[in-house]
């Protein structure tokens, strides 16, 4: 009677061993012959990004291999370790573009990119990723309206500080009656980056790339 | 062959997995905002559903009752797993759309219901058919409901289309109301649940009047208790 539990119980074990073996197997091919694939596709993703907010014609370098990491928490307010990467047109720092977030939305994280340009105006600000509420917040999102190309071209010396809000709190950009939460959460993460990018102008748009490649 | 037509229809209407057996409704309600995401995520579902019930199938009798279940699960994980990987490689633009809808199948437990019901018993051919004609029935249902709550809720119809089959296919919007200000109770979840209903109503009203003379007859509607 033992014996035949023991039989039965090993054999049992057996098989999920087995199946979990073929699973595991299954799956480790299946990631090899994909990662490379993905890893190109997620790089040409990553550069379309790029082209929205910083026009093709001024930078010629690899941006993906030329980034700095900056710490979580700090200036950024970013949540993790996020890249800074540095746009050069012949050898010359011509701007930066980085990834910002906005932690005070209505609903999560607004993930932006925002590319800053040597002389401290903006080539554009993009929302990436956003939870706001459907057909009311979300127009900060370029699929849904063209509110986030207000920022274009602005900058700390052509907008002062004290009106880098939105109107309802007294400065100068406009927003939709009914969400100013989330446009207020895009200006000020927006402004704060602009001054992150003035206060390390220096290491920013150093001569040569952080990681040479 | 009558075998594969009952399949068909247990699938598409008589067990329709939206609006009758009630499974997988995580999804149905979270991602039906609109008719082109129902539609994507029902036809990832079938797709899935097709293959895991007919990889199920053709092992049955290696799997010891006991631990069928999570032999199940294992294998659909790493079947769905393996989709997103491949798909993620090999047609990127695709997996931009589909992407986050397709570790949400893993959860949807109608996989798991059709393999465990239907798959653990039967042979690969009409498993297979079973898994694809359930998932089948499914996205009907999420057009459906995305389609509902897109009209309703933003006064257009196949809004998004353009992510699937490119930029030239936005003129393929339909402005059904035009200068729509948009209701938004349609698009949040309450939308979900109301549409759901209404659509569950429909259905059984549909198979009410169908069987008018014996209204005793409608088994299907009995309420799972």
């Amino acid at each position: 009677m033992t014996e035949s539990i023991i039989k039965h119980t090993t054999s049992t074990m057996a098989i999920m061993v087995l199946f979990s073996l073929i699973g595991t197997g299954f799956l480790a091919y299946t990631y090899e012959i994909t990662k490379a694939p993905i890893k190109a596709s997620k790089a040409i993703e990553k550069m379309k990004s790029f082209e929205q907010v910083l026009p093709r014609n001024e930078y010629d370098n690899n941006l993906l291999n030329d980034f700095v990491d900056v710490p979580a928490g700090g200036e950024l307010n970013n949540r993790e370790v996020t890249k800074v990467y540095t746009a050069r047109l012949a050898g010359k720092a011509t701007a930066v573009i980085l990834e910002a977030t906005a932690r005070d939305g209505y609903s999560g994280d607004i993930k932006l990119l925002i590319a800053v340009r040597k002389d401290g105006s903006l080539g554009g600000v993009r929302v990436i990723a956003h939870k706001e509420t459907p057909g009311l917040g979300d127009y900060i999102d370029i699929a849904h309206g063209d509110w986030i190309k207000l920022f274009d071209a602005e900058s700390l010396t052509k907008t002062s500080d004290e009106k880098w809000k939105v109107k309802k709190d007294g400065g100068q950009f406009d927003y939709m009656a009914g969400a100013t939460i989330t446009p207020r959460a895009v200006v000020k993460a927006t402004h704060s980056a602009l001054s992150y990018v003035a206060k390390n102008q220096n290491k920013l748009f150093a001569e040569h790339s952080a990681i040479n490649k | 062959m009558a075998a594969y037509n009952e399949i068909i229809e247990n699938g598409l209407w008589k067990q329709n997995p939206g609006v009758v057996q009630l499974l997988g409704l995580c999804p149905t309600l979270a991602m039906t905002t609109s008719m082109v995401n129902g539609f994507s995520l029902g036809l990832a579902t079938a797709v899935v559903m097709g293959i895991s019930n007919a990889s199920v199938s053709p092992v049955r009798q290696y799997i010891p009752k006991e631990i069928r279940n999570p032999v199940f699960i294992l294998i659909i994980a790493a079947i769905v797993t393996a989709i997103d990987l491949s798909m993620n490689a090999f047609v990127h633009p695709l997996h931009v759309v589909l992407g986050i809808f397709i570790p949400l199948i893993v959860t949807n437990c109608i996989v798991l219901a059709r393999v465990e019901s239907f798959a653990a018993k039967n042979p690969t051919l009409p498993s297979a058919l079973d898994g694809f004609m359930m998932g089948l029935g499914l996205a009907g249902v999420l057009t459906l409901l995305g389609g509902v709550r897109e009209l309703v809720g933003k006064g257009t119809l196949l809004s998004g289309i353009d992510l699937i089959l490119g930029p030239n296919a936005k003129t393929m919007i339909i402005h059904v109301i035009p200068n729509y200000h948009g209701f938004l109770l349609a698009v949040l979840p309450p939308g979900a649940f109301i549409g759901l209903a209404c659509l569950i109503a429909f259905r059984n009203w549909a198979e009410q009047r169908k069987s008018k003379p014996t209204p005793q007859a409608s088994g299907s509607l009995k309420p799972a208790l």
